[in-house]
């Protein structure tokens, strides 16, 4: 093959009718999505397998990708949920002791597109100036005013549920690193505390960090109703990660209000968004989003700064929740919320799983656990 | 936390002379340091011995002492400043190293000395081997088996328990100085014996190989709020088994997932807090298993390093400038991040491209030394490229590197093809040709793996530079097209490269390019990856969609920066090219800065208006200056790299400001100086040229021995001898016609014993000023770059003085020359000969703009720029009432088998300035400078060429009357004795033992001197210099070095000696004297000399 990849040609049309033109490393088709950047040197397979990117399209910052090819272990969720993947230059000889298969593989295997060859800054730039913005991926037409009206007619992710789509069907339970069916309701093994995790879009990482804290890990979808939550007899509940408009999940929102003071709640990323407005707050979307590894946090109470990992395109509205939970974090960028606290609850807008990017915060699991034991 | 009040005065350490492992990186971050603490209200008190750097422009700190950094002239500066705090961390390894002595004698906690950013617990526990081993024990960190040896009886014990392969590493040395790798009983014996030798504390560590494992450095920040941030994370091409100084290195890491990266970015902060380094960076080495991915801790640095100065300019995140503002006090998240504004420097930068490191080596110049790495450094400099892609910023680093090469696969020389059937021990040893021979492996068809088995380089790497050769052979078998030129520019190609590929000329391709639109474009160093808006115009050419330069509208003009240090073009153009810099802004010009060497002050974001990371060659600095359009372009202050530019550039149509290329040329071609030279009538030494034995032996002869010889074509003063006799004659033209085949050999009359002369001048195309007459040490024949120097001269007659000034000012007349100019003169029997014209910036700007106070390189840039030097109120030249004396620093000890012996050819890599109101004590100080003990007492061991003896005579009597014994081997012994100087006969190594070098081991002999002729020395000759290096005694091979030695231990026997900082001395200066009326001033001439002045 000519080391002047021209194979396939693939075109990306963005709402506004910029045209970013490269060539396609792996699938081939159409696909349309909100367009974000994520500015992550290292964690591609996590950004691919997570759960959270269902309805975008993700551009890496860093232009080579592809390095370290794909291994079992670093699996954020049993598959692909972004909708493609655009990458400055795919790199075709993967090296790393864990690789077991390319990323090309991977995500041709899925079924998803993967574009190289594009200026990824150049679209960076458009993205951080204008907003996040539609696009759409094609690697068979050229016609681009008619890319445009598809992507001009296609749903943004304002008011729609992704959840539904990425969470899991039937409850699991987690197991030695791997889902396991659920079986019957079984009682508690003595000493064990019991979390049930409600998958809107959960990383696999939140799970494991949890199990080996010694948690026995039960994983519900996201539409089980608090009722369903509490017959499980928990410890302690999450609210995981997930994608889209957090203001479309009210039956959510509800099953946290049937939940909260009843028992530690963990909410994480979407699960902080849904606990904001489970007391009452709303959230609102941000120009385009907090999608890396590099985020400065200020820790409130202890003023110490945490570098965390983040993935999310909308936050709580801190005057919001104003009185009726109280902020533990904030954004040293731009100042937006990064965590709140109230009776028996704590949630936060990054990701303390991490996976990819620092673990400095890790230490919430922890704390988490303590607030299970505390209870019991 | 806000910054501290507490503390009002800052003492910093400078690094001292640019030497191997060491160099111009800490003026970048000293620099940084000076700006930072006074732009918080502290006031900082410098100490640096290296007059070239911009730390030790007067202006950069409140009090700046040009001083050896020993902790006794360190201990004065704080008797006499009384600073609350000095911070350690700036200066490298000699800036640690000397506030650690100072802490252990106590002297700080004498004069309530604060160490701040590092404390000196920290400091041991991070250096010192076994207590970081302890440390990294204590977190679960794993390490090489190892132990600590301080004999070699232990050496022996503790490698039967490990096993070779074994590492043996020096505690307490530079760049690795007294490693290696042992694979054997013999090979363990001969390193650790070293070792333990080059150790301070006389301590090796014995260490199990990780040898082939991959290698991974962070560099890590922490605040006194136990933030911790990393800043960059780099990755080794070479595995471990080379040093990292000498690694090809990218950043950030290629092969590692987040797991991977996260786990060692856990251990480096769980690292930072065990040691305790309270603020500022430090940079932590990591191997990891190739195949299990095992991870050990190397070594941690708990300060600024090389490698923080390389992340620096990779990231854009200013590293030592945040390392300053941390120790007095702030925490990351009050510190605003420059290029962003709007965020704070507690965050991870993120980069969108890919930065490529590539080291610079000059065996040449060693020949002795076989070319090959090892975990000791030998690499003179560095070069850095950045690019979208890893095969482009590899491309781009290889033609920033100026050794010749435009592309990878361009073939290697003939000599190189013929030795193919080695190729496979050629990429077993590392060496600096190593990348070269993976390509031309790759392209015999050598399979990766085998590669990657000999190299041990990751596959990842080695994929990319096939798919870069399978471009080029894509490339040479396809008729061009446009599209293929695209994609060729994309990948990194240059048009030269193109050219051969296509068998076009490189302006051809240019001018295809033009025509097809396909120019680079420029984007931003922004420390985020885009995500936020940048305002710090830090660019890097790639070929892509959008352009982010911003040409302003304002009148600007670009300095064009010398590439990668190398012997002979060093720190010095680099600190001209910033004063340029300096200047323009002062002018309210917009400046523009393109360089590709990531150690210096040039490329910090912060010296210019806006900087070009890019390679210095016609084609990349073209494109900048098409893009930016300035007003005009400075070529004389970078050294060569941009003069050898200069015709390409005026040929474009670039507007070159200052002195012509075509004067340039006038003075660099032979013929055609000469011909200025007989219109003036000047003098100059016979000369004559010569295409084979005959013609050379007829001019020889005609001339008259000796002579000076050297093949033509060759880069700067290489295979330059000095030829006695015919019979050495017939051999060197056998040895100059293979190098430079085809090409004249030039032949000129040795001036023997001629008093050499520098002189650096400014024109401003009708007033020529002389800035500084330097009388050189060392006679005509040793480079000049090698030489010692004085300023004001001491020998020479107030006349001649007259002389030099007035033919100075006719040459710079007749070439018209607009900005500085160099000329280096002989006398020599009262006749002044010119030797060689330089209208350009030359190596003794800043030593003479610091011996005078005046700053060449900015009226220079002034003058250049239209100003007059009546308009400037610089008419005269200045003639300092102190004593300035630059010396130079050499590399031998990292060249094993190399001869210390000097000659026409440059081998110093530093220098050092010693000031002080007499010449001796001047000369004292910058022998103490270069790392020498100046003694007061004991021996001194003589041994000189017949031709020699004579002169030595004066110089024994006077050592023996300060009380020294004088040794010496017979011949020179029994000469002194008969002229009235008792010397003691000492045996040379080949007459038995013991002989001199045992005496130099058993520290009976404080100094050594040891002349030779010509370019054979004897095995002999050679141990003695040998012994005298390995152990550090004060040594000198010629007979003026002796003289100058013999008066430096005078008065470092008969006076006090004090510090002085360079604004005291500027103030007690009084105003401007003329040469010629300088006997008013006249300083202490040289005692032991006779019969100089004319």
């Amino acid at each position: 093959m000519s080391p002047f990849k021209k194979n396939r040609r693939a075109l990306l049309v963005l709402e506004d009718g910029s045209v970013f033109e490269g060539s396609a490393f792996a699938g081939a088709g159409e696909a349309l999505g909100e367009v974000v950047f994520n500015t992550g040197m290292t964690g591609y397979q996590e950004i691919v397998t997570d759960p959270s990117y269902k309805g975008q399209i993700v551009a890496m910052t860093y232009p080579l990708i592809g390095n370290t090819g794909v291994n079992d272990e670093d699996m954020e969720s049993a598959g692909l949920h972004l909708e493609g993947f655009l990458v400055r230059e795919y790199q075709s000889h993967p090296s790393n002791w864990r690789m077991t298969k390319s990323l090309r593989a991977y995500l041709e295997d899925a079924g998803k597109i993967g574009m190289e060859g594009l200026d990824t800054r150049a679209l960076t730039r458009r993205l951080r100036r204008s907003g996040s913005m539609k696009g759409i991926l094609s690697t068979v037409s050229r016609d681009i005013p008619s890319l445009l009206e598809k992507v001009q007619n296609a749903p943004g992710l304002v008011g729609r549920d992704l959840v539904r789509e990425v969470s899991c069907t039937k409850p699991y339970r987690w197991n030695q690193g791997a889902p396991e069916a659920f079986g019957p309701p079984v009682g508690k093994s003595p000493g064990k505390l019991r979390v049930v995790v409600l998958d809107c879009g959960v990383k696999y990482n939140i799970l494991r960090i949890l199990e080996s804290h010694g948690c026995e890990v039960m994983v519900l979808p996201a539409e089980a109703t608090g009722r369903q939550v509490l017959s499980c007899d928990p410890d302690g509940i999450l609210f995981s990660n997930g994608p889209g408009d957090p203001a479309a999940l009210p039956y959510l929102v509800e099953t946290a209000r049937g939940v909260l003071g009843k028992m530690p709640v963990f909410g994480i990323c979407l699960g902080h968004q849904i606990l904001g407005q489970a007391v009452g707050g709303r959230t609102q979307k941000l120009k385009f989003g907090h999608h890396g590894i590099n985020q400065p946090v200020k820790n409130l109470k202890t003023g110490r700064v945490e570098i965390t990992s983040q993935n999310h395109g909308f936050v709580v509205a801190p005057e919001s929740v104003g009185g009726k939970a109280s902020p533990t974090f904030t954004n040293l960028n731009d100042a937006t919320s990064e965590g709140m606290q109230m009776e028996g609850a704590m949630s936060v807008q990054y990701h303390p799983e991490a996976a990819p990017g620092p673990r400095d915060t890790e230490y919430l699991f922890s704390r988490f656990v303590a607030m299970m034991k505390k209870r019991r | 936390m806000p910054k501290r009040t507490d503390i009002k005065k800052i003492l910093l350490i400078g690094s001292g002379p640019i030497i191997i492992s060491q160099a111009c990186e800490f003026d970048y971050s000293g620099t940084q340091a000076c700006k930072a603490l006074r732009e918080e209200g502290y006031e900082v008190i410098l100490i640096n011995s290296n007059p070239a750097t911009i730390m030790t422009d007067p202006e950069m700190a409140d009090r700046t002492y040009v001083e050896p950094i020993t902790p006794e002239a360190v201990e004065k500066i704080i008797a006499s400043e009384r600073p609350d705090a000095l911070l350690p961390t700036l200066g490298g390894q000699t800036g640690l190293n000397t506030a650690v002595a100072l802490a252990e004698s106590g002297v700080l906690a004498r004069y309530g000395v604060e160490m701040i950013g590092a404390s000196l617990p920290v400091i041991h526990k991070a250096e010192d081997r076994e207590k970081f081993r302890h440390a990294m024990e204590r977190i679960g960190l794993a390490m090489p088996k190892s132990g600590f040896a301080r004999n070699m009886n232990e050496v022996v014990n503790i490698a039967e328990e490990i096993g070779f392969p074994i590492i043996i590493r020096a505690a307490f040395t530079l760049g690795g100085t007294g490693s290696g790798v042992a694979y054997n009983r013999e090979e363990l014996n001969e390193i650790a014996k070293a070792g333990l030798e080059a150790s301070m504390i006389s301590e090796v560590m014995v260490e199990q190989s990780v040898l082939g494992w991959k290698e991974y450095e962070l560099e890590v920040m922490r605040d006194r709020a136990d933030n911790v941030v990393i800043i960059c994370s780099i990755e080794n091409f070479d595995a471990m088994g080379v040093h990292t100084g000498e690694s090809i290195t990218v950043a950030p890491a290629q092969t590692l997932t987040d797991r991977e990266y996260q786990k060692m970015r856990n251990a480096a902060i769980a690292i930072m807090r065990e040691i305790g380094v309270e603020t500022g960076g430090s940079n932590v080495q990591f191997a990891v298993h190739p195949k299990t991915g095992e991870m050990i801790v190397v070594e941690m640095n708990p300060r600024v390093s090389r490698s923080s100065a390389l992340a620096s300019k990779a990231t854009g995140f200013p590293i030592a400038k945040i390392a300053a503002k941390l120790a007095v006090g702030y925490t990351l998240d009050e510190i605003p991040n420059d290029i962003t504004r709007e965020t704070m420097a507690s965050f991870e930068p993120a980069i969108d491209y890919v930065v490529t490191k590539i080291p610079r080596w000059t065996f040449e110049k060693f020949p002795e030394t076989e070319d090959y790495l090892t975990t000791s450094m030998k690499s003179v400099g560095e070069t850095m490229a950045i690019g979208r892609t890893f095969k482009e910023s590899l491309q781009k680093a290889v033609r920033s590197l100026e050794i010749g090469r435009f592309g990878l696969g361009q073939a290697l020389p003939e000599e190189e093809q013929a030795r193919n059937q080695l190729l496979q021990s050629k990429l077993i040893q590392p060496n600096s040709l190593r990348l070269f021979y993976i390509a031309e492996a790759l392209k015999n068809g050598i399979a990766i793996d085998d590669v990657h088995d000999w190299t041990k380089i990751d596959p990842w790497f080695l994929h990319q530079i096939r798919e870069i050769l399978e471009a080029e052979e894509e490339l040479a078998g396809a008729q061009p097209s446009a599209e293929l030129l695209r994609d060729a520019k994309k990948m990194g190609f240059s048009d030269r490269a193109l050219g051969e590929l296509w068998n076009k000329t490189e302006s051809e391709i240019r001018d295809w390019r033009k025509r097809e639109n396909i120019a680079p474009v420029y984007k931003l160093v922004d420390t985020c990856a885009a995500e936020f808006e940048a305002y710090t115009p830090y660019y890097y050419s790639t070929y892509e969609q959008e352009n982010e330069i911003r040409p302003s509208a304002k009148k600007k003009i670009a300095i064009i920066g010398g590439g990668p240090n190398r012997i002979g073009q060093g720190i010095e153009f680099d600190y001209c090219c910033v004063h340029a810099s300096f200047a323009l802004s002062e002018e309210g010009i917009e400046s523009i800065m393109i360089n590709s060497n990531p150690e210096t002050v040039s490329t910090d974001y912060d010296t210019s208006d806006k900087l070009f990371f890019e390679p210095v060659t016609l084609e990349d600095v073209l494109h900048i200056l098409e893009a930016e359009k300035p007003d005009g372009v400075i070529v004389q202050f970078g050294g060569q790299t941009p003069l050898n530019l200069a015709r390409g550039l005026e040929e474009a149509g670039v507007p070159i400001i200052g002195t012509s290329p075509a004067a340039i040329d006038r003075a660099e071609n032979r013929d055609r100086f000469q011909e200025i030279v007989k219109k003036l009538n000047l003098k100059q030494p016979d000369n004559d040229t010569a295409m084979n034995v005959e013609e050379a032996l007829a001019a020889a002869g005609r001339i008259g021995y000796p002579v000076l010889v050297r093949p033509s074509y060759v880069l700067g003063g290489r295979s330059m001898e000095i030829v006695y006799d015919p019979e050495t004659l017939r051999s060197f033209m056998a040895r100059a016609l293979l190098v430079s085949p085809g090409h004249p050999v030039l032949i000129d009359r040795f001036l023997e014993d001629a008093v050499e002369v520098d002189v650096d001048a400014i024109s401003d195309g009708r007033t020529t000023v002389v800035a500084g007459i330097m009388e050189h040490i060392e006679e005509a024949g040793i480079h000049s770059g090698d030489s010692a120097c004085i300023l004001p001269p001491v020998t020479i007659a107030p006349s001649m003085m007259e002389r030099i000034d007035a033919q100075t000012k006719m040459l710079a007349a007749e070439l018209g020359v607009v900005g500085l100019m160099n000329i280096q003169y002989a006398i020599k029997d009262k006749e002044l000969y010119v030797l060689e014209v330089n209208p350009r910036a030359s190596r003794t700007v800043p030593f003479v703009s610091k011996a005078v106070g005046v700053p060449l390189a900015k009226i220079a840039t002034r003058v250049m720029l239209g100003k007059t030097l009546q308009d400037l109120g610089f008419t005269k030249t200045i003639v300092p009432k102190h004593v300035s004396v630059k010396e130079a620093v050499f590399p031998f000890n990292r060249f094993p088998g190399a001869d210390i012996i000097l000659g026409p050819e440059m081998k110093s890599t530093g220098e050092v300035m010693g000031i002080d109101r007499s010449f001796g004590m001047a000369f004292a100080k910058s022998q103490m400078a270069a790392g020498f003990q100046m003694p007061s007492s004991g021996s001194v061991f003589i041994s000189v060429h017949d031709r020699h003896k004579e002169g030595i005579a004066d110089v024994a009597a006077s050592l023996a009357k300060l009380g020294f014994k004088i040794l010496a081997t017979s011949g020179t012994a029994a000469y002194l004795n008969g002229r009235g100087t008792a010397a003691a006969t000492v045996r040379k190594v080949s007459e038995g033992r013991p002989h001199v070098v045992d005496l130099i081991k058993n520290g009976d002999i404080q100094m050594v001197i040891n002349t030779s002729v010509g370019r054979k020395s004897t095995q002999d000759a050679y141990s003695i210099r040998h012994g005298a290096l390995s152990y550090n005694i004060l040594y000198t091979t010629t007979l003026a070095g002796a003289r100058a030695l013999a008066e430096a231990a005078k008065a470092w026997i008969e006076e006090d000696w004090g510090v002085c900082p360079l604004q005291e001395y500027y103030k007690k200066q009084n105003g401007a004297v003329i040469p010629g009326e300088r006997s008013a001033t006249r300083l202490v001439p040289f005692s032991v000399k006779p019969g100089r002045d004319d």
